[in-house]
């Protein structure tokens, strides 16, 4: 039996041999450890929470990137899902959620509702929770698909790796129109064109 | 069968009856106001009206009186529906007064105070006329063909950066099919 022995620094250090390292700035790992330790806070409004369901169910889970766990308390939580529409009667309780975060924080704007309003362009409802708090990345659809929250929640870990704090807008991964194959409905002017 | 509802309710209000309808078996009587309550009454206590399923209003801004209160009534018992309408207020809006069904039913509690936030019309004698949907805040009532399709009235004051005013792309030169259409623009259409 041979004699099990652990390389000393110094032995790694002149060999590079052993356990191995690797170098980094402080904030890179600081950034690398909170992009993957996204505690949410859903602020779930309306039907898109149907489909935040599903992205946080075994079929999509978003958990797999870090970002499960809910904390029911803003105190707790550094990212913020705001899911659905946010009407101007609701708005003083999203800010006060907002500001009651501890920093760094962001902000997850789900859904068109969300980004921009939607078709609510009426009395009642907030255009865009932008208006009200900054959003660092805009994810479209009504309700956007699970694929598209998942791939909002990647440029969101791309961004806090970086350290930018631009907002981002997720695009489509393929224009419908040009790939006609996947079975999307064409839209015809009259029957006989 | 239905119709007979409508006979009884003319035998018992003559004066107070205005109109009576019966298509598609909707069955409507459009009475007084000053009558509503008692013929609000009648309904429950006579025709076996146990619910009040509904009660709104609609809007005609071109009308004068301008507002239709419109109650929906429901017979548990007998199976039977039947829906009481009454018009109120001037071109203006104002003046807009109808008693207060809550004594009745009530369920009449929540649904005249939507009615009130919604269109602004009085409804005397209710025990706590507040705004129910809407912010206490709110000036106006929101759906009155009047009031602009684009005012809103924020409770927190949107963050001052570029654009931030910019609406949703809801204009023809904007790729929608359609354009946001006040009633005012669509006054002048006619």
């Amino acid at each position: 039996m041979g004699e099990l022995k652990a390389p000393t620094t110094q032995e790694v250090l002149e060999t590079g041999q052993g356990q191995g390292f690797a170098t980094t700035k402080f904030e890179d790992l600081l950034a690398w450890a909170q992009k993957y330790s996204l505690f949410m806070y859903p602020f779930v409004t309306a039907c898109c929470g149907m489909e935040f369901m599903s992205v946080s169910g075994p079929r999509f889970d978003h958990s797999r990137f870090g970002a499960e766990v809910p904390r029911f308390t803003p105190r707790q939580s550094d990212l913020l899902w705001v899911v659905g529409t946010i009407v101007q009667r609701q708005a003083p309780v999203l800010k006060r959620i907002y500001e009651q975060m501890a920093e760094p924080k962001w902000v997850l704007a789900f859904g068109t509702c969300a980004s921009v309003g939607g078709f609510y362009d009426n009395y009642a409802c907030v255009a865009g929770i932008d208006k009200i708090i900054p959003a660092d990345v805009y994810i479209p659809g009504c309700p956007p698909r699970p694929e598209a929250v998942l791939d909002g929640l990647l440029l969101l870990q791309d961004k806090i790796q970086s350290g930018d704090r631009r907002p981002g807008i997720v695009k489509p991964r393929f224009d419908p129109v040009a790939r006609p194959d996947m079975g999307v409905v064409q839209l015809r002017r009259s029957k006989h064109g | 069968m239905a119709k007979a509802l409508l006979q009884l309710i003319q035998l018992e209000f003559p004066d107070a009856v205005l109109e009576t309808h019966s298509q598609h078996g909707d069955d409507t009587v459009v009475v007084d106001p000053g009558a509503w309550k008692a013929v609000a009454r009648f309904c429950k206590d006579q025709l076996a009206m146990e619910m009040l399923a509904d009660l709104t209003c609609v809007d005609w801004p071109h009308r004068e009186p301008r507002f239709d209160v419109v109650a929906h009534l429901h017979s548990l018992s007998k199976g039977q529906r039947l829906r009481l309408k009454a018009r109120v207020g001037d071109a203006e809006g104002e003046h807009a007064a109808i008693d207060s069904l809550t004594e009745l039913w009530a369920s009449a509690n929540w649904a005249e105070r939507e009615a009130w936030d919604m269109f602004g019309v009085v409804f005397t004698d209710h025990p706590d006329l507040r705004r129910i949907l809407t912010y206490p805040e709110f000036v106006g009532h929101a759906l009155r063909k009047d009031y602009p399709a684009d005012r809103i009235q924020p409770l927190v004051p949107y963050r001052e950066v570029e654009n931030i005013e910019k609406l949703p792309p809801f204009d023809h030169h904007e790729g929608m099919s359609f354009g946001r259409q006040t009633h005012l623009a669509s006054r002048g259409d006619d």
